[in-house]
């Protein structure tokens, strides 16, 4: 049986998170837990861990959706940082990082859970997400995937790079700034998600 | 402003400050409009960088051991049946829990996401009512005395019943809502049942009225003809 509540925004479930509505709830994780996990895996490298990281992340959501405002982020954002911000404590406590975070999840195809339509928008937009990193110069990409889907602070990652910490935080600021450029660029003005890929 | 906290935004987007540089990004943003905007527009970045991540599905109980978890978990909820006081950040916060409301009608990212526009537009007006009254933050919960749900009443007696379990109504059948004053029944509104419905009350709801819900012909009857399946206890 389809959810009731398939028709509301992701801001509207959290209201009704808010209210206590475990439906709700449940409505929000078939909608972001395959992302939220997808990013966890990415950070963490292990399935308990990345699996820790977003049981975490949604029971926060529970506990503090009445204080989420939609004025400051759209819910999948303000969710999906929580699960960042988890997973990036996780990968600090337990020193699980590997050499190179660099290396992409690859042969995570689209399982076969996820509908076409979505495993095509997900497809179009890790491509859209990766060609405007391609873009960016090596040092601005290195130092947002480092930090990003390595875990490494600021601080972590000057010294592994022997720079100084303000050129991270240059660098850092200068690289996001332009990927947000070039994501604005290449963005559909009617939102991510292009209509044509559903036909 | 310091430029150099300023530049801690994408750090922070990135969650790649140490604690504490985070703490003290925090302490600046609550008073810089600026950064606030900026963050906003890098969390936007850093959500694509999240969404370009996606591995392997996690385990199906997963789910499950999270609702669990929830369920035995004390939740932050607005408390009931008490005024909440007005903060600012409150009523940002409904204002901005009714703009998320509005954002249903512009085809919300997510229903685009997920492929699930197409419902007719007085069902979302609807619906839209009747989540602008379950998010409002000075509403208060009406326990059922039948059936499975809540009634939940905000100022001005506008109201909304949440009814869970029913049956999706039968070909030739609704279900109708009404509003219930000493023994006067008035018609407010019909729907089609199935699962989980959350149902503005047409009218007002004043106080010691009852809301119950009849399953009768489609298009509903002018006075409920049989035994209601959920009513709620007397507001």
């Amino acid at each position: 049986m389809r959810s009731q509540l398939a028709h509301l925004s992701e801001e509207a479930l959290v209201a009704l998170v808010a209210r206590g509505d475990e439906v709700a709830l449940a409505e929000l994780y078939d909608r972001v837990g395959r992302m939220a996990y997808g990013l966890a895996f990415r950070v963490l490298r292990d399935d308990r861990l990345a699996e820790d990281a977003v049981q975490d992340a949604f029971l926060a959501v529970w506990r503090t959706a009445a204080g989420y405002s939609a004025e400051r982020a759209k819910a999948t954002t303000w969710i999906l940082t929580l699960v960042h911000r988890r997973a990036v404590d996780l990968v600090r406590r337990e020193q699980r990082r590997r050499a190179e975070p660099l290396d992409d999840a690859e042969g995570h195809e689209e399982a076969a859970s996820a509908s076409a339509e979505e495993a095509a928008w997900l497809h179009f937009e890790r491509e859209r997400v990766q060609a405007a990193l391609r873009q960016l110069p090596d040092t601005q990409r290195e130092a947002i995937e480092l930090a990003y889907y390595g875990g490494f602070t600021q601080s972590e990652l000057a010294e592994r790079l022997g720079e100084p910490l303000g050129t991270i935080k240059s660098r850092m600021f200068a690289g996001l700034a332009r990927l947000r450029e070039l994501l604005d660029d290449t963005a559909n003005h009617e939102g991510p998600w292009n209509p044509e890929f559903t036909s | 402003m310091e430029p150099g906290i300023h530049e801690l935004t994408a750090g922070y987007a990135l969650d790649a400050l140490d604690p504490e540089e985070r703490r003290a990004y925090e302490e600046h943003l609550e008073g810089c409009q600026r950064c606030k905007e900026e963050l906003a527009r890098f969390w936007d970045v850093s959500t694509s960088l999240a969404l370009a991540a996606t591995g392997p599905d996690p385990s199906l109980e997963l789910r499950e051991r999270i609702l669990t978890a929830a369920r035995a978990e004390p939740q932050n909820v607005v408390p009931i049946q008490r005024k909440p006081r007005l903060t600012r950040g409150w009523a940002l916060g409904a204002v901005a829990a009714a703009a998320a409301v509005v954002a249903i009608a512009l085809g919300a990212w997510a229903a685009s996401l997920h492929g699930r526009l197409g419902h007719a537009n007085d069902r979302l007006a609807a619906d839209r009512a009747a989540l602008a009254i379950v998010s409002d933050p000075s509403a208060r919960f009406v326990a059922l005395a039948k059936g499975d749900g809540r009634l939940v009443v905000a100022p001005e007696g506008r109201a909304a019943m949440i009814v869970d379990g029913l049956e999706k109504a039968p070909s030739g059948k609704t279900y109708e809502v009404w509003v219930i004053n000493g023994t006067k029944p008035t018609r407010a509104g019909v729907f089609a049942g199935g699962g989980r419905s959350v149902v503005a009350v047409q009218g007002t709801v004043g106080k010691d009225a009852v809301v119950a819900v009849t399953l009768e012909r489609a298009g509903g009857v002018n006075a409920p003809t049989t035994t209601p399946v959920a009513a709620s206890q007397p507001v």
